[in-house]
């Protein structure tokens, strides 16, 4: 293992080239800033992998079980001897995991970026934010404590509306990135609300004593689980608001609509964090307390697994409709988040009932590599187009042939087509869902088809359909993107084929324990024929410009409205907010701060004027004045005391 | 000479302590308010004087007392007019009327 220092390093690089960038860079030599931002994740990359090496494959395992390792860990805020927010850093397998992931695709976005971003004006203060961000999730996903995770979760928050509203002169994007930071704050209560109950029955804020007492047979878990409160336990009231924190960052329904939105802003940025690593953190948060959930909240994770399940499906519905392409990939995030979750919530504790952790950490591992390329690579199409509409798009196969073969790649792979990397990992899940419940696994199935259906229509619609006619006439056209812009795509497309070939449950489980996936071929042949199925429809439809989706649309009338107005989800919490909650609940209470708050206040003000201005005369300035009343104040008091005693 | 004891002492020092009272009220001018402090000063160390001789001859503590007044009354005065002095240099007279700016 590296020392802890060196582990210490990992965090540290992004946030002291954020600290530089921020203060000195963006000033003297903006130019700059890129290639310094690159260099410090290029050091921590490195220092990643290092540890994952040596975690995983030579010390990380006592008795052939993976520990979990505290490097480094010292007291930050003690509230009571057993009660501290701590800062440490907590080795496991997820988090080793995703340190390597976070890590990875921020350094491809770094360098996708250094082409893409080239030329911006707040070049120096995109790579500072991109810093920023990326040691907020290297932070988060270090946490050692339950609350140091709540802290680098808002950091998160923030880099990400950061982000979002990067171009702040449009007004799109300072409304998304509004959005975006209210939805999930108001989940993020939830998830504090689900911390303090967890940390009240608990005693403790840190994981590893919080899983420990939640999961065996000591008093705190007998507490939690007889409290009962509106007829579930307190138990289960904390693991669910905490779900709901993760729900909101992950994007699931019913708190997914800021997710769309968030493609204001610069593509790279949604490859980084609305793609492959901030919108995991959900997925992330469940599987770290992932021993409670299963031992302890069996409800809590049903909720996990339905919801994800069911934003699973209403995303793939709605990424069928849509015409801009980084909003249909942002559906088709959701939807693939969704069966992370739900490939949680299917899954027991331990050995074989571990397999749905397993694919479910497999599929976000595989899922980062090949969304941040289908991302990269809308990015560079976009860049070439100037548009983010499909219908502006067309026969760009012959032009960007390099984008193209790993648009490919990545669809294939987001499919499930063997032997790309989508393929296992989605088989797992699917696998685990056929062991536990029958009715996720018809959906999960049906979504799986409708995935491979939407996201060929798109790479039809971008590469094949019409030829492509440029909209800025007279302009010479650039021809395939830049090096820095292809080299990412190049390496996250070999990894797309190559990363489903990792045999997982060798390294991450839920007990620690190795898991030898099985695998069987005669379980795989319905979903991979369905996904073709799905392609072959996108390919009729598509691949040539015709009549056909129109003639479809029309025919299903209301019901294809309503899909591609988003079953109207945003115009329901706009009617919520506006109507009900601002109506009825905001308007009165505006009215009661305005008339008797504010005129308690001011009433109290105006008496002390008044009084003030009426006894202001007293004050003349005139000395002789003063000494008179002083006088007839002694001689008061005289009269009094001789009264009063003699 | 006889028939002179402590009420013959304390009429003198209370009319020369209305004199001051009087005197610091009515006169505009500073340095004759200041002179009035003094004249209320010393009818006090009249009445020191006067209650340790009749009262508590065998004591000093009336006496020290005494002392003690007439030096800060010194000191006193110096910072007074050091006051009136500035006063001056900025209003140009020594007229309490006109150093007015201390209201509301």
């Amino acid at each position: 293992m590296p020392g802890a220092t060196l582990i210490a390093l990992i965090p540290i690089l992004p946030i002291a080239s954020f600290l530089f960038i921020a203060l000195v860079g963006k000033k003297y030599f903006p130019k700059f800033c890129g290639i310094l931002g690159t260099l410090s994740l290029l050091g921590s990359f490195i220092i990643s992998a290092i540890t994952a090496y040596q975690y995983f494959l030579q010390n990380g395992k006592v008795n052939g079980i993976y520990t979990q390792l505290t490097p480094i860990k010292f007291s930050w805020l003690q509230f009571s001897p057993g009660v501290s927010i701590d800062m440490g850093i907590l080795l496991d397998p997820i988090s080793v995991m995703m340190i390597v992931i976070v890590t990875f695709i921020s350094l491809m976005v770094h360098i996708y970026s250094l082409g893409y971003m080239k030329g911006e004006e707040r070049y120096a203060t995109y790579y500072s934010f991109l810093s920023l961000f990326t040691f907020s999730m290297l932070g988060l996903v270090l946490s050692a404590n339950i609350f140091q995770i709540y802290i680098f979760w808002e950091l998160v928050g923030v880099s990400s509306f950061l982000l979002i509203g990067f171009y702040y002169d449009k007004p799109s994007a300072v409304a998304a990135s509004k959005k975006a930071f209210i939805v999930t704050r108001f989940a993020d209560l939830g998830f504090l609300i689900g911390i303090l109950v967890l940390a009240f029955y608990s005693g403790t804020l840190d994981f590893q004593t919080l899983i420990t007492r939640l999961t065996t047979h000591t008093d705190q878990l007998n507490n939690a689980v007889t409290t009962s409160f509106l007829g579930m336990s307190a138990l289960t009231w904390g693991l669910l608001l905490v779900f709901m924190g993760g729900a909101g960052k992950s994007a699931m329904f019913p708190l997914h609509i800021w997710l769309p939105d968030a493609m204001e802003g610069p593509t790279p940025v949604s490859a980084l964090i609305h793609a492959a690593t901030m919108v995991v953190a959900g997925v992330y948060l469940v599987a770290r307390l992932f021993p409670i959930f299963s031992i302890s909240g069996q409800t809590a994770l049903h909720v996990v697994a339905y919801v994800g399940i069911f934003s699973s499906f209403f995303a793939a519905i709605i990424a069928c409709t849509q015409t801009d392409i980084k909003r249909v990939l942002a559906y088709s995030t959701m939807s693939q988040i969704g069966y992370m979750m739900f490939a949680l919530g299917v899954s027991g504790y331990g050995g074989e009932n571990g397999l749905g952790f397993v694919a479910s950490m497999f599929h976000l591992f595989t899922h980062a590599m090949f969304k941040a390329l289908l991302f990269l690579c809308a990015g560079a199409v976009i860049h070439y187009v100037h548009s983010n509409e499909m219908k502006d798009m067309g026969g760009l196969r012959k032009l960007m042939p390099i984008t193209h073969i790993t648009f490919l790649i990545a669809c294939l792979a987001i499919a499930g087509i063997p032997p790309f990397a989508g393929f296992f990992s989605k088989e797992e899940i699917l696998q685990a869902a056929y062991h536990s419940n029958m009715t996720i696994f018809v959906l999960a199935v049906i979504t799986a088809a409708i995935t491979a259906f939407y996201m060929f229509r798109l790479y039809f619609s971008i590469f094949w359909s019409k030829s492509f006619v440029s909209h800025h006439s007279g302009e010479h056209h650039h021809g395939e993107a830049s090096g820095t812009m292809l080299f990412p795509l190049i390496l996250l497309g070999l990894m797309s084929i190559i990363a489903g070939l990792v045999p997982f449950g060798k390294f991450v489980t839920s007990d620690g324990k190795e898991l030898e996936t099985a695998f069987h071929i005669t379980f795989s042949i319905t979903p991979v024929l369905l996904a073709t199925g799905g392609i072959l429809l996108a390919a009729m439809l598509y691949k040539k410009e015709n009549s056909k989706p129109q003639t479809i649309s029309d025919g299903l009338g209301g019901l294809y409205r309503s899909i591609y107005k988003k079953f109207y989800i945003d115009e329901i919490y706009l009617f919520m907010t506006k109507k009900i909650l601002f109506n009825l609940i905001g308007r009165p209470a505006a009215w009661f701060d305005r008339n008797v708050v504010d005129g308690t206040v001011n009433l109290t003000a105006n008496l002390t004027g008044k009084v003030s201005v009426a006894i202001r005369g007293l004050q003349s300035g005139k000395m002789q004045q003063y000494a008179i009343y002083f006088f007839i104040g002694v001689l008061g008091f005289t009269v009094l005391f001789i009264y009063l005693w003699i | 000479m006889n028939n002179i004891g402590l009420p013959q002492m304390l009429i003198v020092s209370s009319i020369l302590f209305f004199i001051g009272v009087y005197g610091f009220l009515t006169r505009r001018n500073m340095i004759t308010m200041l002179m009035s402090i003094e004249l209320i000063l010393n009818s006090v160390n009249i009445n020191f004087i006067a209650f340790n001789k009749y009262l508590y001859a065998d004591k000093l503590d009336g006496l020290f007392f005494t002392i003690f007044i007439i030096t800060i009354a010194a000191a006193e005065a110096a910072v007074a007019i050091a006051i009136i002095i500035n006063l001056y240099r900025s209003y140009k007279s020594i007229d309490v009327e006109d150093a007015n700016t201390m209201k509301f």
